[in-house]
């Protein structure tokens, strides 16, 4: 967390990168309106926006895949090339996308020199040659991956290493990182921050897109923020308090992004949920906790520690080695999504595009998935009855949408997540489970997703938040840190952040043998 | 700085770890290519219990003549479901190349005015193979229509096209240049053995040392990603499909060779026995994955156990519904061999 390399570079340099007076439509929309951006060599540059503010559309254009209606983009004070001269592209700017652009069936070397691999006599490829081209740029940046393991086989920590020396290896000095902690862990993070620092000192420059704005004050000098297509400000981090940058992005004055805490559920209230000797990865010790009525906690720990797991057995997804979970005193079946729902229990899954909606479908049809019995009679559904309950998610978790029968994946990436949340809601559930609610949504939606938090403890619903993000883990009761499948320590509300970022670590627990 | 050095080493411990992982999986990743192998000897040796004929001389050639035709449809099927396409129509194509070619060149044909010369057989059978798979890109890739359906029409088109030109009669009296390469030996083995052999060996270095090659998984494994790397995906898949189309139409030639004439429903049914012949090989149906050696174990296992059936005397009356469970079967050694799940 050195603070103490934020000095603000000398502004008359060249830019490393700059665009000036960006215009682009997409057909009705504006997706960028005279904006820009000006980065300066040798710094860590953020790029903040809630969904749908423009940060894609400007990503898309200074790596050169679209083309701005107006206005132009340079790079070290010399034009950008042409559209079609990818070559060009390549040697001024990388990126690292929030989607991957790693091939899994291809080995890292390959995925490193895809396209261009080395080649000996005639044009055979020479594998012997890439692979040791791929293991000296590795070498060369410190990156310990094996050249020969399947891209498939990489954690995602792993495959973002890859792109970045991917990136390195055309030479560029210029690097977009876009939302590259999104799918990280602490730990993780840490790393990769180190690594943007070391190649800081280096003389690379980056543009870094988070939704997390502490971690804009941890790595970079600079902040840029985009609000509804335009550019709203353009800073020193140390010279914008975070209250200062939640106003620009949202527009207006920031709201607590955390509700305040409320006392505990009484001891005197029932039961809901009950886990006892519930073990979820294999080797790990047996699992009990239980949720009273109208009690929030908190499932904590980094990837893989198997918060995951158990939460997913929980809710039906994941067969259990062993252990039951009862929910309101009845013992649900394992492995089974549906006597978990039958039983009560509600979950916004892991991954939502894989597990949490149907793209294709309306929001109607999404949030109405799980309650056939309420919007229908003998298995005819009423549309009317389930526009209706539909319209009504709607206005309580605030999606913005035209109206419910908009499919879902046109919607932005905090619509969606409320939209998932809204179909787990839409059953009235004793328990709720949030999996890693707040991935890769926006500011302002992630403090409406965590206010419906609230609302469902005041129900009387008892609500298991499964996060390794400290501000959802704020909302709780009490936070269970889950290391190696193993609850290592309970925390009561008002616990201090590195504590229970120590203990997700696994650093202060009983066993320190790593 | 302890800070850092403590990142340093808990980083070096992690990777070493996945090291020793990803080692081991590399390893069995390069023996899935050697899956079927294990079953093609388990075949070959009850195929000796029940006949020794099985292991005779006469008898391989004669199982690895009968898989070549079908084998090169197999290679060229493979080469698109690798890029993540499939192509239905080849098995059309494997029987409307050479029929066009007879209809053309045949004088007691019904064909245009005046028949052409009997050497442009060979000719006009590639180009017509070329032709339907420029066809099938120019609705696939340009057009982007979706490919199932598109060869799926085509495959229903170009029968019929045959069973037109041919009025649903079988063309014979081919001239001589047409039956060459499904008749002729050398080294007492057949052409078409040896052209089978080739173009697998052929395909394998492609696939495995050129960047075309490459491309093809890369663009079957994450096509956006293919393009961001600067591949012409297009223009890829399009020569693919061209090339497919060819190589179909050469196995037909192949096969018209062999029996000396075209049938109106040659290659009729073929498809089937092709993609099972893929999948049972370890080739993905979702694209990116399989190899030639794999396609080539898997058309070889489909041919052998039907040769063991017939030498165990199997009435004629039962080979469909056994040609049926052989696929079955094959697909569960594969699995079991392989140990992979099949998607």
């Amino acid at each position: 967390m050195s603070v103490a390399s934020n000095a603000p570079a000398p502004v008359e340099e060249t830019p490393a990168a700059e665009a000036h007076g960006i215009t682009k439509r997409y057909g009705g929309t504006v997706a960028l309106q005279d904006a820009g951006i000006v980065i300066t060599p040798g710094t860590t540059h953020a790029l903040v926006g809630r969904n749908g503010a423009g940060k894609s559309t400007l990503v898309s254009i200074l790596t050169g895949l679209e083309s701005a209606d107006s206005g132009e983009v340079t790079f070290n004070g010399s034009p950008a090339p042409g559209l079609t001269d990818r070559e060009g592209w390549r040697r001024r700017v990388a990126c690292v996308y929030q989607k991957s652009t790693i091939i899994p069936n291809l080995t890292v070397a390959e995925n490193l020199y895809l396209n261009r691999q080395p080649r000996g006599g005639g044009s055979a490829i020479s594998w012997r040659r890439m692979r040791r081209q791929a293991s000296d740029l590795l070498d060369t940046w410190h990156l310990t991956i094996d050249v020969d393991a399947y891209a498939s086989d990489l954690n995602v920590e792993q495959r973002q290493l890859v792109e970045i020396a991917r990136a390195l290896s055309y030479e560029t000095r210029f690097i977009i990182l876009d939302e590259p902690t999104a799918q990280l862990d602490r730990a993780a993070i840490n790393r990769l921050f180190e690594r943007i620092r070391g190649l800081q000192r280096q003389g690379m420059t980056f543009l870094f897109i988070s939704h997390h704005l502490e971690e804009i004050y941890e790595i970079c000098q600079r902040v840029t923020v985009f609000r509804d297509a335009r550019h709203i400000l353009t800073d020193d981090v140390a010279a914008v308090p975070t209250r200062d940058l939640v106003a620009a992005m949202t527009g207006e004055a920031a709201p607590h992004t955390v509700p305040a805490r409320r006392a505990g559920a009484a001891a005197s209230e029932p039961v809901i949920l009950e886990v006892e000797d519930l073990v979820a990865v294999p080797d790990a010790p047996r699992a009990n906790f239980r949720l009273r009525r109208g009690e929030v906690v908190g499932l904590a720990g980094g990837n893989g520690s198997g918060k995951t797991q158990i939460a997913e057995a929980i809710v039906g997804l994941r067969k259990a080695r062993s252990g039951t979970i009862s929910v309101d005193g009845h013992r649900t079946k394992p492995g089974h999504v549906s006597s978990a729902l039958r039983s009560g229990v509600a979950f916004v899954p892991q991954d939502r595009h894989t597990e949490g909606y149907v793209g294709g479908l309306s929001i109607a049809e999404n949030v109405t998935m799980t309650v056939p019995k309420l919007i229908g009679t003998r298995g005819v559904l009423s549309t009317k009855r389930r526009d209706a309950l539909a319209r009504k998610l709607i206005a309580d978790l605030s999606v913005k949408t035209p109206g419910p029968e908009l499919p879902v994946s046109s919607l932005s990436g905090g619509n969606q997540q409320k939209v998932v949340m809204g179909r787990a809601l839409a059953s009235k559930p004793k328990v709720l489970v949030l999996i890693s609610p707040t991935a890769g949504v926006d500011v302002r939606s992630k403090a409406t997703l965590l206010g419906v938090v609230d609302e469902m403890r005041a129900l009387g619903t008892a609500v298991l938040v499964v996060s390794d993000e400290l501000d959802d883990l704020r909302v709780c009761d009490r936070v269970l840190a889950i290391f190696r499948g193993e609850i290592v320590r309970e925390f009561e509300a008002g616990w201090a952040d590195n504590e229970l970022v120590l203990a997700m670590e696994g650093v202060g627990t009983t066993d320190d043998e790593h | 700085m302890t800070n850092i050095s403590d990142t340093a080493t808990s980083d070096v411990e992690v990777s070493s770890s996945t090291v020793v992982a990803a080692g081991r999986r590399l390893r069995l990743a390069r023996l899935r290519d050697f899956a079927l192998v294990p079953a093609v000897l388990g075949v070959a040796f009850v195929g000796y219990l029940v006949n020794p004929v099985f292991l005779h001389k006469g008898n391989l050639i004669l199982i690895l003549q009968t898989m070549s035709e079908v084998g090169i449809v197999v290679l060229a099927e493979s080469l698109i479901l690798i890029a993540g396409r499939m192509d239905l129509s080849l098995e059309s194509t494997f029987g409307l190349a050479p029929g066009v070619a007879a209809w053309l060149v045949l004088p007691n044909a019904p064909a245009l005015g005046s028949h052409l010369p009997s050497w442009t057989g060979v000719p006009i059978t590639l180009a017509v193979g070329a032709l339907v798979g420029a066809i099938n890109g120019l609705l696939i890739v340009r057009s982007r229509l979706n490919g199932f359906i598109v060869t799926l029409g085509m495959l229903i088109v170009l029968r019929g096209l045959l069973t037109g030109i041919s009025k649903g009669q079988t063309f014979f009296n081919l001239p001589h240049s047409m039956l060459w390469v499904g008749q002729a030996r050398w080294l007492t083995v057949p052409v078409s053995v040896w052209l089978c052999l080739a173009l697998f060996g052929a395909a394998m270095f492609v696939l495995g040392y050129t960047r075309a090659g490459r491309a093809l998984y890369a663009i079957g494994g994450n096509r956006n990603a293919a393009r961001a790397a600067g591949i012409n995906v297009d223009r890829v898949l399009w020569l693919t499909l061209i090339v497919a189309s060819t190589l179909a139409a050469l196995g037909g030639l192949m096969l018209t060779g062999r029996l000396a004439s075209v049938a109106a429903n040659q290659g009729n049914g073929y498809i089937f026995t092709v993609f099972a012949a893929a999948v049972i090989g370890g080739i993905s149906l979702n694209g990116g994955k399989g190899t030639m050696f794999g396609a080539f174990t898997g058309v070889l296992l489909l041919y052998m156990i039907q040769d063991v059936l017939t030498l165990g005397g199997v009435n004629a009356e039962w080979i469909g519904a056994l040609d049926g469970g052989i696929i079955l079967l094959a697909l569960v050694l594969s699995r079991i061999t392989s140990g992979q799940a099949q998607d």
